[in-house]
């Protein structure tokens, strides 16, 4: 099938989950109270009115992430699951309250998805992973283990609290930053030394980290799943060429958080520039690179204001405004829909943005 | 020409980034080189190779590397050099018209530091001779010797001397050039509108048979940077007082920022004074007035309003010209928001009580200058009524210099740290004092501009000291 036509096929398939999610999170038999809330106090019907994606984008303001702080977790429950605890994951914050999404299966749906795009040659099934970067109360920690298991692997876990780092780095604590990472450090090679691992996941940061005190390759690492901090080209290449040693460990180079799920990669190389393009698990979740200020999408190959919206029977969040940039580009064959490239913290170019050294 | 490419230098192989950034000209934006930036991991993957680098320098004899820094300082001076990785070269004078393009600095400037530069890699072995008080040094190839009929045994302190360049001083380079004599690799953070004088360097080296695994060039960022002064042992950095302050207290990290060199004149001398102004003077605009080394006040114990007068006359004329005038004095800003800064922070302090601006009156128009040649500051002298004043002791990125009375006997207390001080007095008790100021890095005794410096004698940190370590020894026979 030519590309034209998956397109099509793929909006098709949108347009429909639109509307049927539309239908489960503002039916009185299966919402969750905030969003029947809100419904209540708006002069148009959503169960209505919503006939496609597009219509979500053009009549939905932008989702407020201080929601998920501010009210209590049990708001977002769709009556469906009523009565089926529910786990709590957190984003971001570094101080006072952080912004919590309850969830039950989607991190396990999104992340069986996710494992059919890795290969055995890199992440080798039966066998052992370890995770070192962020855990704690984030989807990530559970995700991570159940895509391991997916894959008949079970999973070693170092913990880095990211909160505390960007404390460390905004009181200049330089020094105090880089000792947590090397204590996060020692403790991954104290399991590389005595534990037989072959795919890490961790963070750019981490992995140079581990990369300057241990051979990777001589240690059994065959892949390696990235995340959580901006690549630029020259880095992405840093990483394949030097410390993925030119392709002897796969390198999976990902772009996710708590609200989304996992946005898989398009192949990249010395042929592009080492320029990553992430496309989300479209329909459970749309990335739009757009101008904020109109709500338009940009033109392909500019620069833009990335926004997701979230599409699952668990959660339904319209139009959340990432605080990242990226340029768009141009739907490819295997997720034949928008990308995002180069994604980097938005402003990046303006002012310097904190990202912590993990 | 097309715009040349300036590739990294990973311990001297061209390593072309695919982050660059532009080099330009100051004055209307075009673009004179792009330059390739490598993240810090680059840095610090390579600062775990530098065996190999040091391996390549450790083959040749120290004297072999001071007759290649010698041949590497003809052709600096005259030799066309490689600028970029197709080919591209610099003639000596596309070097200087390009540094002048993007630093602001006037060719003649240019060539004054291209000068200095020259004699420091001709004169190393007259250098090192001092710097190491006479040793003999073939000590430092065998490790071991005699000195004085001593035995002495000398060995590196660091597999690489880290550098974090500034981009308002070509000359400033030749403080790293004994590290190759010496045996020590550079791994060099080059200024961000300043990569032609280091990059030309490392070539002239490379050109004059020295290994190029010794050379380490990363136009890098903040982290990189910080990097090169961690890592490597032993490094130097140059920067303002905020940069500088954060090292301050670090053994490995030899700092060189503002130098507040001072000229002073005794109570035997100061009737005299008219005979110094235009030693005054030329300590304080040489240069464009932006080293360390130029005077940034001078302190009398009386006629400080008619010194402050007789310098604003001298001084106050001057204007900024095109940089190619062979008379220039001036430098351009290559950052007009710099110049800017320096001028409303000289305004503000002159609103409060116990200073005035003498060079106001002699000046054609205002201090600041923005035309089609950059933006210039004129000299400003400014006279103090005492040290409490905020524009006393301040040191500016142009010429600029106080006048302040103070009592002889109060003087050595009130200057502060002094990096170079001109002490014009034949007293002897006052000369006393004077050599035993431990505030004092460099002292002048006499009518010396503060600007001549001694290349045998550091004014600041011995490079020997810094590199090397001496340890006892004992041999069985």
């Amino acid at each position: 099938m030519i590309l034209e036509e998956k397109v099509k096929q793929a909006a098709e398939a949108l347009d429909a989950h639109a509307v049927e999610m539309v239908k489960w999170h503002f039916s009185p038999e299966t919402g969750c109270k905030f969003w029947l809330e809100w419904a209540d106090k708006q002069d148009w019907n959503p169960l209505e009115e919503i006939k496609s994606f597009s219509d979500i984008s053009n009549k939905f303001p932008n989702f407020q992430d201080e929601w998920l702080r501010d009210l209590p977790n049990d708001v977002w429950a769709p009556k469906a699951y009523a009565g089926r605890p529910f786990n709590i994951f957190e984003t971001g914050g570094t101080t006072g309250m952080p912004k919590q999404r309850i969830g039950w299966d989607d991190y396990k749906i999104d992340y069986t998805a996710f494992s059919k795009t890795l290969s055995d040659e890199h992440f080798p099934k039966d066998h052992y992973w370890m995770m070192v970067g962020p855990t704690g109360p984030r989807r990530l920690r559970l995700a991570i283990e159940h895509l391991a298991n997916e894959r008949g692997c079970s999973c070693y876990f170092v913990d880095l609290d990211p909160r505390w780092v960007k404390r460390l780095i905004a009181s200049k604590q330089f020094d105090q930053a880089r000792a947590y990472m090397d204590h996060a450090i020692d403790q991954a090679l104290t399991i590389l030394k005595h534990r037989s691992v072959s795919a890490l996941f961790t963070t750019p940061k981490l992995l140079e980290a581990m990369a300057e005190r241990k051979d990777l390759v001589k240690a059994g690492i065959k892949g390696v799943f990235c995340g959580g901090t901006t690549m630029d080209k020259q880095y992405t290449r840093f990483l394949c060429e030097e410390v993925c040693e030119g392709g002897k460990i796969g390198f999976v180079p990902t772009y996710g958080n708590t609200l989304m799920g996992l946005a898989r990669h398009r192949p990249f190389g010395p042929e592009n520039d080492y320029s990553i393009t992430y496309h989300a698990p479209q329909p459970r979740a749309v990335l739009r690179v757009v101008n904020a200020d109109t709500n338009t999408p940009v033109a392909y190959n500019d620069w833009g204001r990335v926004e997701l919206t979230t599409l699952t029977k668990e959660f339904f969040m319209p139009r959340f405004l990432e605080r990242d940039e990226a340029i768009r580009r141009e739907p490819w064959e295997e997720a034949p829909w928008d990308g995002v490239a180069e994604v980097r913290p938005f402003g990046a170019m303006q002012k310097t943005i904190v990202e912590g050294v993990y | 020409m097309s715009t040349p490419h300036i590739p990294c230098l990973r311990l001297g192989k061209p390593y072309v980034s695919l982050s660059q950034s532009s080099v330009n000209d100051y004055r209307d934006g075009s673009e004179k080189a792009t330059l390739s930036q490598v993240n810090a991991g680059v840095i610090r993957r390579d600062i775990l190779r530098l065996n190999d680098a040091k391996a390549a320098l450790n083959k040749i004899s120290t004297n072999q590397l001071i007759e290649i820094s010698a041949k590497a300082g003809e052709f600096f001076l005259k030799a066309d050099l490689p600028v970029g990785i197709d080919g591209t070269t610099h003639s000596p004078e596309e070097y200087i018209s390009t540094l002048s393009s993007t630093s602001g600095l006037p060719h003649v400037m240019v060539r004054r530091n291209m000068d200095k530069i020259h004699y420091a890699l001709s004169n190393l072995k007259l250098i090192l001779n001092g710097l190491t008080r006479g040793l003999d040094l073939s000590v430092l190839d065998n490790g071991f010797g005699e000195q004085a009929g001593s035995p002495v045994c000398f060995f590196p302190t660091t597999d690489a001397l880290g550098l974090v360049m500034p981009s308002n001083s070509p000359a400033v380079n030749s403080l790293w050039l004994p590290s190759i004599a010496l045996k020590v690799p550079i791994m060099m953070k080059p200024g961000r509108d300043e990569p032609w004088t280091p990059y030309r360097l490392i070539q002239a080296f490379i050109a004059a048979g020295c290994p190029e695994e010794a050379f380490g060039f990363y136009p890098t960022d903040h982290e990189g940077a910080g990097d090169i002064l961690r890592l490597c042992g032993r490094a130097l950095i140059f920067g303002d007082k905020s940069t500088t302050d954060i090292y301050a207290g670090d053994p490995g990290v030899q700092v060189h920022g503002p130098g507040f060199s001072k000229i002073l004149i005794g109570e035997d001398e100061i009737d005299n004074w008219p005979d110094y102004v235009d030693l005054m003077a030329s300590s304080i605009a040489d240069n464009g007035g932006r080293s360390c080394v130029n005077a940034s006040a001078v302190v009398v114990p009386r006629f400080g309003r008619e010194i402050a007068d007789a310098l604003g006359k001298k001084l106050g004329a001057i204007f900024p010209t095109s940089s190619d005038d062979p008379d220039a004095v001036l430098s351009g800003f290559a950052n007009p928001k710099m110049g800017e800064w320096i001028d409303s922070a000289i305004e503000a302090d002159l609103q409060r009580d116990g200073a005035e601006d003498y060079t106001a009156k002699y000046r054609e128009g205002k201090r600041l200058v923005q035309n089609e040649n950059g933006t210039f500051l004129k000299p400003s002298v400014v006279y103090c009524e005492s040290f409490d004043h905020p524009l006393s002791n301040r040191e500016f990125l142009c010429p600029y210099a106080s006048v302040v009375e103070a009592p002889q006997k109060d003087m050595l207390r009130l200057i502060g740290p002094t990096l170079v001080l001109t002490a014009i007095s034949n007293d002897s008790s006052f000369r006393k004092d004077l050599l035993a100021a431990p505030n004092v890095e460099r002292l002048n005794l006499g009518p010396i501009s503060t600007m001549k410096i001694s290349w045998d004698q550091p004014h600041e940190g011995n490079m020997f000291e810094f590199l090397y370590k001496r340890r006892s020894i004992g041999m069985a026979a």
